[in-house]
């Protein structure tokens, strides 16, 4: 069997049975995930369904009360320097010291290991990753001084200095004005292109269709996952999110007509 | 090699200040302030009981001892959090004053039931007595202060990336757990060297100020520290030479009021940060008003002065 045969029949990417509590309350139950094709994945749901619990346990950040995760069949805590993060923007100090190019060059940490300090080769990588989000004018700016959107470009370099396969990016374009939002999908593609598999936790459900390969609609528990075109449905929406939203009734007629012109 | 008594306690408190700024650098942009103030607080009651259990004032049995009930305290505080879903401030406030009370009435006791041993005054390490600071004791502060560094510039680039965003740090396959113990002991150690000079109630007052006032004036972590450290031990220093200028007025206290005086000035006059510069960029700042007023939604791109012209 050749490399490439091979790896089509690893999955990428593998949850089982996650069980997540906080205070014995389950915000995820019985999670059972697997990615096979690399490519775009979007996870949806309402607020509190625990989508970015989910990546967060899935990385170790959170812990679990049952279940195991691996990544192109082993446990995901030893593969994580093929892994990359989009945290939330909230989740850092931006008053920090720290200015962006720094904040970049975080993401060339892990292949570094310990002791060692970034150099020329790490420096170069750092550049590149400023230009590709096109914050590279902004490179001696302290964090703070930036835009929600440039922030969350500062923090998509990082990501794409960890030159991992497999990103997961905890909702990008959470408040992010029109301009960022464009270079992030065109950015998320690009790296789709290249071959890698990126999950991100987004909330805007119309950009779904137009953007992702495919989705995992969840609600503590998920409700249905796979490719956008047969996933996607009204009435899986209804089961997600309980027929509140108006919304739905807006996707139900879009994902109707969609289907119709194809 | 002969020292006056003077330059014994300069170095012992240039140096502890400038450790202090080190560690303290981490702890305050960590929000971790206060954990250095529940290490000395704690202290108290293991140096009592240091002494008790081994009849002994020698500076190593004593400090062993607050250094082990400095990290009960820091022990407890985490374990409270975890078990009572209390907040951090009133977890670290309750340890905090538990161990000292505790600390107090050891204190009490052990001198009224060793009336006539001027050894067993401990009431000493409340307030800190700089002036009859050791060679010896300088010397462990030395220590302490080089391996600090050490280990602090080995990992610098591992302590910015868990002072920044820890989570990304344990995504990467850091061990954060590791690297925040190694903190917590790095500062630990740093307050418990310093007690004898500073005391219970003053220490964490040396690991907050000089970072606090460093931040005015950098944008850099590297940089902040080193500020910071230069702060410390000019607070240090100051501090010293302050009290044995004027008799009878303690270091400890002195050297944390002088740190203070450099935070104001600070506060008042660095570039970018400070009171004056802000004032200014608020006149600034009007100047945008015609924009704000016209509606549009698109801020005049080539700043407020430019607009400002063209408005006249």
């Amino acid at each position: 069997m050749t490399a490439s045969a091979k790896n089509k029949t690893l999955t990428i990417f593998d949850i089982h049975d996650m069980t997540v509590a906080y205070d014995r309350r389950p915000v995820l139950w019985n999670i059972d995930l697997t990615l096979r094709n690399p490519g775009l994945v979007a996870i949806v749901g309402p607020n509190g369904a625990g989508k970015s619990t989910m990546i967060r346990a899935a990385m170790g950040l959170v812990p679990m009360v049952s279940g195991a995760v691996s990544a192109w069949g082993s446990p995901i805590a030893s593969q994580l320097a093929r892994i990359g993060y989009v945290p939330q923007r909230g989740s850092v100090d931006w008053d920090f010291p720290i200015s962006v190019f720094e904040t970049v060059l975080m993401g060339t940490y892990g292949s570094l290991g310990w002791f060692r300090r970034p150099g020329r080769v790490q420096r170069d990588l750092t550049m590149q990753c400023l230009e590709r989000v096109g914050m590279q004018d902004y490179a001696q700016r302290q964090i703070g001084q930036l835009s929600g959107g440039q922030q969350q470009r500062v923090f998509l370099a990082r990501a794409l200095a960890q030159q991992a396969e497999l990103y997961f990016m905890d909702e990008p374009m959470a408040g992010v004005d029109a301009a960022t939002e464009r270079i992030v999908f065109e950015l998320l593609q690009s790296l789709s292109e290249e071959g890698r598999t990126i999950v991100v936790v987004h909330h805007d459900l119309r950009t779904v269709p137009e953007y992702f390969d495919e989705v995992v609609l969840l609600n503590v528990r998920i409700v249905a996952s796979g490719p956008v075109d047969t996933t996607f449905t009204s009435a899986n929406l209804q089961a997600t999110y309980g027929g509140r939203l108006s919304i739905l009734d807006t996707m139900a007629e879009a994902v109707q007509k969609q289907k119709e012109t194809e | 090699m002969f020292f006056s008594q003077t330059q014994i306690v300069l170095t012992g408190t240039l140096l502890l200040g400038i450790v202090a700024g080190m560690v303290g650098t981490f702890a305050v942009l960590r929000r971790r302030a206060l954990a250095g103030d529940v290490v000395a607080h704690s202290a108290l009651p293991g140096l009592c009981l240091a002494f008790l259990a081994f009849q002994s004032r020698s500076i190593i049995v004593l400090l062993s001892g607050a250094l082990l009930s400095g990290l009960l305290g820091a022990v407890t505080v985490s374990l409270l959090k975890r078990f009572t879903r209390l907040r951090d401030d009133a977890v670290q406030g309750i340890v905090l004053s538990v161990f000292y009370g505790g600390g107090i009435a050891l204190t009490r006791s052990i001198q009224n039931t060793h009336r006539n041993d001027p050894g067993a005054d401990l009431e000493s390490f409340i307030i800190g007595q700089a002036a009859t600071m050791l060679k010896g004791d300088v010397l462990q502060i030395a220590a302490v202060a080089a391996v600090t560094a050490t280990i602090v510039v080995m990992l610098f680039k591992e302590l910015k990336l868990l002072s920044f965003d820890e989570q990304f740090c344990q995504v990467q396959g850091w061990s954060a757990m590791g690297l925040d113990i190694l903190l917590m002991l790095l500062t630990a150690v740093t307050v418990v060297v310093g007690l004898p000079a500073v005391g219970v109630v003053l220490t964490a007052a040396l690991l907050i100020i000089p970072p606090a006032a460093a931040r005015f004036w950098s944008d850099r972590l590297s940089r902040m520290m080193m500020i910071a450290c230069a702060i410390g031990g000019v607070s240090g220093v100051t501090g010293t030479l302050l009290s044995a200028r004027y008799d009878g007025l303690p270091t400890g206290p002195l050297i944390v009021l002088t740190s203070t005086a450099i935070f104001v000035l600070s506060w008042i006059f660095a570039p970018h940060r400070g009171l004056l510069w802000r004032s200014r960029e608020v006149t600034d700042l009007e100047m945008y008003l015609p924009w704000v007023e016209s509606g549009d939604t698109v801020p005049p791109a080539s700043g407020p002065h430019v607009s400002a012209q063209e408005v006249s």
